[in-house]
């Protein structure tokens, strides 16, 4: 064993070499910030935070319970850096470029300054983060404990130790004092932490150093070379059956995840971030710096196995071997590895978070109820400053309370890979905000809250092992017994590892609604602005929201709102070139541009908006400017969608036309036949007449007999003429809807009966019978009874004219009832051809069987007429013999329809 | 001298009438039918000098009789005048080009006709027509 006081005072004696370090690179940061400061190396060390005490002591734990199960930590981040380098070089340089302040700054910036997405990334990211640093202290403690224990470290460490809490307490007092000191010096956080950088390089070096010489040591003296150690290794830990299933790629890839949305990881890569020649260099070095931390985890899990007592906890073999080995030196080199991990994780994570609680928390709700004091200048810059140091007391507490609560439980254990599923959430937003456009904030809002419920409910809270939050009863069976609710089977899917089924649904149902709900709302036009400057970030740096959101502010406000966030110093820099005593001069927007930048590096976009604009009076959207801000490939795509629509309209109105003519020309070859029509009706009669004229005036002596009939035959033509003119005239006056006849209540039957009279001579010469039926009321009906009379005279003369029957006969038989009046009018004829049933009704058009008589005019002025009194005038369905027409009226009842006896139908 | 026959395709009876006692008058023999198909049969079965045809008849229509006569080679040569009340040119053309001797449109002055059929028939003016 070690005693305590050499290990203190070892520790002690590291912890002011960090201070001296921290305190020397934020000296030399204020005088010239660059060189070894902002070198790729030091950044590069600075992102190695990721391998904190869990891994520096536990991948030797897992190699040796699970062979190579330890592996995918290490995978899933070098195949992100290596495979991913576009991704994360232009994640670095929006953050950059933005001057990000942490991840759910980074996130809410980009998704329209929303306040809400950064309040709820903040949430998750202090409830994934605490039980972690929980999780530190644990494995801080327990070193301790085991390296200067009694009974000697080899036997504690085969025992549950009841944890010192008074060790890890001060642990976590000293690691605070350190963040706040290093971490909370200014509220610029885009200033860098130099300091605190410096200090968690050291610290990477030392733990990488301390693990290679652990390493080295084993295979040199403890086994001899290198191939003795692997031919002793039990075969269960090289050939596990089971190592590359669905946990082994689920945990590669959550790896890969956490290692860019992890808040520490977020805070070292990109808002620490100074140029890209740092990520540049960190895409292979830190690769490189992960495959040195695991080169020798195996031999140091072999010797273990091999050469220390089976209850010896795995987790601490590299602890307890050198001291087995009696090599005391060696284990405190371990021991100060091990210290290195936990510290720069808990005080990196501290600041990260402290910001993030201050910029997306405590001052919103500040400047939502006005809590800040306003009358002094300094007053809102301490206010920050001391929230942040507030924030960073609390979150090293609540960690320190859960380990706490849950010291000896295995709670702890699973808690790393239990946090990475929290952060994971964060990576749908993150990925979609940098390539996709539509991505909207209330897409990224719901998948981000609703894949953090499943994650607490799938994994978090489960891990506290049957708890009162969750007892074992629900996880076993579900709540209330619903099977399809387990928490570790959730919608029945069950037989997987929690672990990745917790993986799987929570981002899963994160990703679907992001991209659902992203793809059905509507951008506004900052999130549009955002979203354009994030993804075209390689295109256009240097535009600003300036010329898109105009806004309108008085000078003097907003520098007094300036100095109050960034005092007055930094202030009256910025304001330099606004000439003096203006203070009523509406503010340019590049001012306002300007100020609002520099408020959001000291407390994040979403927070520096809000109170910009307690001072702006007026803001306007310049639509014209969004769109000329919108990158070329979004404008093509819009111009080329415009065109098409546009092409699309050109076509659908050439369709149009083209069906225009088409329907002139059918007009232009129906008035063409209808004038051919008419020549032929005009030709045919003047043509007897012409002729028998011939004859009258060549043969002065014809015989009287013979001159009366020529005679009769021209006057008869002529009278035909006549008629076919007025029938022209008629139909084209009732075509435009002219006619005035005088209407008045009347008998059809009358109107039926009188043309039934005049159609007697005709029948009885061409030899038709003609019969009559009556059946039903008298009724009367609305209209004019000669035009009326016409119709059926018409009709009936058609039915007589066409019947070419051996016995001709026509039927005429009225139908009433009280509130229709129907004349049908069928004869034993030839009928009407199928094809010419409707044809009939056209003008000059005659059906195909029947003889030539009349000019072809009657049946469409006769429905003209019919239609024009509100009735109907139609050909029966075909019957087996002869045609039938139907006259149908409206019975005129209604004394409202009587009233108005004579009025005009137009 | 052997009277001349002439075969007049009319419908509109007051035409034939009118045609039948100028033609007759003037000295031919004169035959009347009102139907294209049985115009087309009588052309087919008998004799004629020449043919007064209508187009817009029942049945067959002038123009389709026009080009049956014409593919048949006996009647090819059978002078056809075409009286008809298609005034339009297309008519015309159309008539002249599937062989008809003559077109007049209706109305037409019977001396211009009877002058026509004789000079398609060779019968020279005689007795009391003028």
């Amino acid at each position: 064993m070690l005693h305590a006081d050499f290990v203190i005072a070892s520790c002690l004696i590291y912890v002011a070499i960090l201070f001296s370090v921290a305190f020397a690179g934020d000296r030399k940061a204020r005088r010239n910030p660059g060189g070894w400061l902002s070198s790729p190396l030091v950044y590069t060390l600075s992102i190695s935070i990721y391998c904190t005490s869990w891994t520096f002591f536990g991948a030797v734990g897992t190699a040796a319970r699970d062979g190579f199960d330890f592996a995918p930590i290490y995978l899933g981040p070098m195949i992100v850096f290596t495979g991913w380098w576009l991704f994360l070089r232009k994640l670095v340089t929006v953050g950059r470029v933005h001057q990000t302040t942490s991840i759910a700054d980074f996130i809410s910036a980009r998704f329209g300054k929303h306040s809400g997405l950064g309040a709820l990334i903040t949430i998750v990211a202090v409830i994934a983060t605490a039980p972690y640093i929980a999780l530190q202290l644990k494995a801080l403690t327990d070193s301790y404990q085991v390296l200067t224990h009694p009974a000697g470290a080899i036997a504690a460490s085969s025992t549950i130790l009841e944890p010192n809490y008074s060790v890890a307490f001060w642990l976590a007092a000293g690691l605070c004092s350190f963040a706040i000191i290093f971490g909370v010096r200014n509220l610029n956080v885009n200033e860098h932490h130099h300091g605190v950088i410096a200090a968690i390089a050291v610290e990477a070096v030392v733990k990488l150093v301390a693990l290679l010489i652990v390493g080295l040591w084993v295979v040199i003296s403890v086994r001899g070379i290198p191939a003795e150690i692997f031919a002793n290794a039990p075969v269960s830990l090289m050939r596990p059956a089971d190592t590359f299933d669905t946990r082994w790629v689920t945990l590669i890839i959550l790896s890969g995840i956490a290692v860019v949305c992890l808040p520490r990881q977020f805070q070292v890569m990109v808002v620490e971030n100074s140029s890209e020649r740092q990520i540049r260099t960190a895409s292979w070095l830190f690769p490189l710096y992960l495959f040195l931390l695991c080169l020798f985890v195996f031999p140091i899990a072999i010797a273990g196995l091999n050469r220390l007592p089976a209850g010896a906890n795995p987790d601490l073999y590299v602890l307890t071997l050198p001291l087995q080995e009696d090599r005391p030196l060696l284990a405190l080199l371990a021991f100060i590895g091990g210290f290195s991990s936990a510290t720069s994780m808990v005080i990196v994570s501290s600041i990260a978070l402290s910001t993030m609680i201050s910029n997306h928390i405590l001052v919103p709700l500040a400047l939502r109820f006005s809590i800040i004091p306003t009358n002094s200048t300094q007053s809102v810059r301490h206010f920050i400053l001391n929230t942040r140091r507030a924030a960073i007391i609390f979150i090293v507490f609540i960690g320190f309370l859960y380990f706490w609560v849950s010291g000896t439980s295995e709670a702890l254990a699973a808690i790393g890979l239990i946090s990475f599923c929290g952060v994971a959430q964060f990576m749908p937003s993150l990925v979609g905000g940098l390539f996709w456009r539509r991505a909207s904030a209330l897409g990224a809002f719901a998948g981000m809250a609703v894949g953090f419920l499943l994650w607490l409910y799938t994994l978090f809270l489960p891990s506290f092992g049957g708890s009162a939050i969750m007892t074992a009863e629900v996880i076993a069976q579900g709540p209330f017994g619903l099977e399809w609710l387990k928490p570790h089977a959730l919608f029945g899917l069950a037989g997987f590892d929690p672990l990745a089924h917790a993986v799987f649904w929570s981002l899963f149902v994160n990703t679907a609604l992001f991209v659902t709900i992203s793809l059905i709302t509507e951008p506004t036009p900052l999130l549009r602005l955002q979203s354009t400057l994030f993804i075209d970030v390689f295109r256009r740096q240097t535009e600003s929201e300036l010329r898109v959101i105009r806004r309108t502010a008085r000078v003097g406000d907003l520098r007094q709102m300036a100095e109050r966030v960034i005092g007055p110093r930094d202030a009256m820099e910025l304001f330099s070139n606004v000439p003096a005593g203006e203070r009523a001069v509406v503010a340019s927007d590049e001012l306002l541009g300007q100020v609002e930048q520099r408020l959001a590096s000291h407390i994040g976009a979403a927070s520096a908006r809000s109170l910009v604009s307690r001072v702006v009076t007026d803001e306007t959207v310049s639509v014209q400017e969004l769109k000329r801000l919108a990158s070329e490939a979004e404008q093509i795509r819009a111009y080329s969608e415009e065109l098409e629509s546009k092409s699309r309209q050109i076509e659908e109105a050439a369709a149009e036309l083209a069906s225009a003519n088409r329907r002139l020309r059918e007009i232009d070859k129906q008035k063409d036949e209808f004038l051919s029509h008419i020549s032929h009706e005009v030709r045919t009669p003047m043509a007897s007449i012409r002729s028998f004229s011939d004859i009258l005036l060549s043969e002065p002596n014809l015989e009287e007999e013979r001159k009366q009939r020529f005679l009769a035959i021209i006057q008869k033509e002529s009278i035909r003429l006549t008629r076919l003119l007025d029938s022209i005239l008629h139909l084209n006056q009732m075509e435009k809807g002219q006619p005035y006849w005088e209407v008045a209540l009347f008998d059809p039957d009358r109107a039926l009966d009188q043309a039934l009279e005049s159609c007697e001579a005709l029948a009885e010469s061409s030899g038709v019978k003609l019969r009559r039926v009556k059946q039903g009321p008298p009724v009367l009906v609305l209209g004019n009874s000669d035009k009326l009379a016409q119709v059926f005279i018409n009709l009936i003369s058609n039915a007589i004219k066409h019947n070419t029957d051996a016995q001709p006969l026509v039927m005429i038989t009225s139908v009433s009832d009280e509130s229709a009046y129907e004349a049908r009018i069928a004869d034993n004829g030839p009928g009407i051809a199928e094809d010419d049933r409707e044809r009939i009704f056209g003008k000059f058009e005659r059906g195909s069987n029947a003889e030539r008589a009349g000019a072809g005019l009657g049946l469409p002025i006769s429905r003209q007429i019919i239609e024009r009194f509100g009735g109907h005038l139609t050909l029966a369905a075909s019957r087996p013999k002869g045609a039938e027409f139907t006259v149908r009226l409206k019975v005129a009842r209604a004394p409202s329809d009587v009233l108005p006896l004579r009025r005009s139908v137009s | 001298m052997s009277e001349t026959r002439l075969l007049v395709v009319e419908d509109e009876a007051n035409i034939v009438e009118a045609l039948s006692y100028v033609l007759q008058r003037a000295g031919f023999l004169v035959e009347t039918v009102s139907d294209g198909d049985a115009a087309l049969q009588l052309l087919k079965r008998e004799r004629f000098a020449a043919v007064v045809l209508d187009i817009m008849i029942p049945g067959m229509n002038g123009f389709d009789i026009l080009r049956a006569v014409r593919a048949d080679p006996r009647l090819a040569d059978l002078p056809i005048l075409v009286l008809t009340a298609r005034g339009q040119a297309k008519d015309r053309q159309m008539a002249e080009e599937i062989g008809a001797s003559a077109f007049i449109t209706k109305p037409f002055s019977n001396a211009e006709v009877v002058e026509r059929l004789r000079s398609f028939t060779g019968k020279s003016q005689q007795g009391e027509e003028g």
